[in-house]
């Protein structure tokens, strides 16, 4: 322990609360007020009610939670798919190669999101790829945004294996894709589940690009509360952004249930 | 692939491997016969793991060819070899219990589905870790990890065993334990031979039917461990294998040499007079006292070991060493000593190029 008397402990954890509570706590309370408020002219909203949770959890903003949970579901599992095999094949690569798919994966995290949703919306707005106008396009963009955080989280723990499990394996009489299956992917598993989580966070959350390339039957939850708030419904806008929240946290919440059943040491 | 436990063996033939032009392990020629426990001993950075690995297949020879049961495998993947590897941080699967672990070879390789539960109780029972089958690696200790890992290389009936360093992460009372159990399973298992890489005197002497001793990448000496213990051919043998006297002398005529101006006999070798050569005594066999091959000089060091006292004495400049069954008396330091050899207890070896002081502790 670095701070060893009474009152330097509680000095700390004063300004630990005092640098926390306003730049996180602070915001995140004020949406969940306002999401049940019906007027707020004073310091604090007045008139509570749960009038709008019940219209953001149906007809249109319905909708959009379902489109959000797909559009991140579909993107982080095909992020994981991509960004994993990615990892688990630069591993045996050699320096140069393994360099360059390392500064491959991590540029659509160097490149601004507007920038990649431009990117992607030009290249498929025309035959013979047209996805322009389709569901597919979102999911696509996301997929690109995310698979860099995918094969980043999996690379780093693809190094962190050691290789005797993979040589036991393989003495054992074991074929590399048995390797992979019984003794590789087991053993990585903690941190894929990490990694899919991360993913499906990001995906949820999502908007820069999404404006770019989002069809009018294809509308995110972050595009409904950006609406919101641009036309001026902020509660509404609030009241979409604490489900959000919430069922982002509930997916991570079950996320980490399998991982903490699937860690061994 | 090798099936059941049919006589096999292992063949180095002219066996280098380079890391990045460093040759680590430089021409081996080595046979292991069939049913034959082979040690490879040697400090560490000798070669002896590089060799071992050229038999599992994880390196790959830049020249020369290894022969698995008289089979050319020099260019086979490691999981098409049939050979069962322990290696010292045991690597047991974390996420698999101690039977799916076991039963983890047989599953590789096909074994029948009825068979296997069979054969994972018949190896855990070979090793005394039947009661452990349930449990997972972590809740096990270090010696139990280690047997489950034996069991483990054992279950697919290898012909040959591949034992990398396996007791040196063990304190040295499991050790001597685990080494009495290996000894026992090469009897109950007569047919699988056994290549054992290992830096520790000790653990070769008891276990191997031979021993071949490895310095700086290449193969030194190699015979059983009785000739390399009793008749070393080079110093690096004599020093690394048991403790040694190494002396400087020069060959006088027939069966005499001289240490200094010190006439000393010797058994009779080949060597032309005047040529230098190096004289090794074990210190087990100094005797103190006057005798023949009398070695007078001072008391430099004494250490009390329990049953024997070693002393140190300075003799004409060159340190001698005698293990003396304790005495009542020790001597002190400074105080004048007279030791002496028997002729046929010493071994005269070619002048090398200085192995330096004698490695290890006693055995």
């Amino acid at each position: 322990m670095l701070v060893h008397s009474r009152a330097g402990k509680w000095a700390t954890w004063a300004v630990f609360l005092l640098l926390i509570v306003p730049l996180f706590a602070v915001p995140l309370l004020v949406i969940l007020a306002a999401s049940l408020a019906t007027n707020w002219s004073g310091a604090f909203p007045s008139g509570p009610t749960v009038e709008r949770y019940a219209a953001a959890t149906s007809g249109d903003s319905l909708q959009a939670l379902t489109t959000s949970l797909v559009t991140a579901l579909a993107a982080s599992v095909l992020a994981l798919t991509l960004g994993g095999w990615a990892a688990l094949a630069a591993a045996s690569l050699r320096t140069r190669g393994k360099r360059l798919l390392d500064a491959l994966f991590i540029l659509p995290v160097a490149v601004p999101s507007v920038v990649v949703g431009l990117a992607v919306l030009v290249a498929y707005s025309q035959p013979p790829v047209l996805l322009n106008g389709t569901r597919w396009i979102v999911i696509l963009a996301h997929t690109v945004l995310v698979t860099a955080f995918a094969y980043q989280s999996v690379a780093a723990a693809v190094r962190r294996l050691d290789p005797m499990y993979e040589q036991a394996a393989a003495g054992l009489g074991a074929s590399p894709a048995r390797v992979l299956w019984r003794v590789k992917l087991p053993l990585l598993l903690p941190s894929l589940t990490s990694a899919v989580g991360l993913c499906f966070a990001l995906s949820m959350g999502e908007l820069s690009a999404t404006m770019m390339l989002y069809p009018p039957d294809w509308t995110p939850l972050p595009v409904q509360i950006f609406a919101a708030t641009d036309r001026g419904s902020l509660f509404t806008g609030a009241a979409l952004a604490v489900v959000l929240m919430a069922s982002t946290l509930l997916v991570l919440a079950a996320v980490s249930r399998i991982r903490t059943r699937a860690s061994y040491r | 692939m090798s099936t059941g436990t049919a006589p096999s063996g292992i063949r180095f033939d002219g066996v280098t491997v380079a890391y990045g032009g460093t040759v680590v392990l430089d021409r081996l020629d080595l046979t292991v016969g069939p049913g034959e426990v082979m040690a490879l001993l040697g400090p560490s950075g000798s070669g002896k793991t590089t060799a071992l690995r050229a038999v599992a297949g994880f390196v790959r020879p830049a020249a020369g060819r290894v022969f698995l049961d008289g089979r050319d495998v020099t260019q086979l993947p490691p999981h098409k070899r049939g050979i069962g590897m322990v290696v010292q941080q045991y690597a047991l699967f974390p996420h698999l219990k101690v039977k799916d672990n076991v039963a983890f070879g047989l599953k590789a390789q096909r074994t029948p589905k009825a068979e296997i539960p069979g054969r994972v109780a018949e190896a855990l029972e070979l090793v005394g870790m039947a009661a452990y089958a349930d449990r997972h690696p972590r809740e096990l200790s270090g010696g139990q990890q280690q047997r489950v890992a034996i069991a483990r290389a054992l279950a697919i009936r290898p012909g040959v065993l591949l034992l990398d360093e396996p007791l040196s992460a063990l304190d040295a009372r499991l050790r001597s334990g685990m080494l009495a159990e290996l000894a026992r399973l090469h009897r109950e298992l007569p047919d699988v031979s056994i290549l054992y890489v290992t830096h520790d005197q000790v653990e070769a002497l008891t276990l191997a039917d031979r021993i071949a001793v490895m310095d700086r990448s290449r193969l030194q000496d190699c015979g059983t461990p009785e000739e390399l213990y009793r008749r070393p051919r080079t110093e690096f043998t004599a020093s690394f294998v048991g403790n040694a006297n190494l002396l400087p002398v020069t060959v006088a005529g027939e069966g005499a040499v001289l240490l200094g101006d010190r006439p000393l006999r010797v058994p009779v070798e080949a060597a032309a007079p005047g040529a230098s050569a190096t004289l090794c005594v074990r210190p087990h066999l100094v005797g103190l006292g006057d005798g023949p091959n009398a070695l007078t000089g001072s008391v430099t060091e004494v250490q009390w070991r329990g049953s024997t006292h070693r002393v140190h004495a300075d003799v004409d400049g060159h340190r001698v060493m005698a293990d003396l069954r304790e005495l009542r008396e020790p001597p002190a330091i400074g105080d004048p000593v007279t030791l002496h050899f028997a002729t046929e207890d010493a071994v005269l070896l070619p002048a090398g190029a200085g192995a330096g002081d004698p490695a290890g502790v006693g055995p």
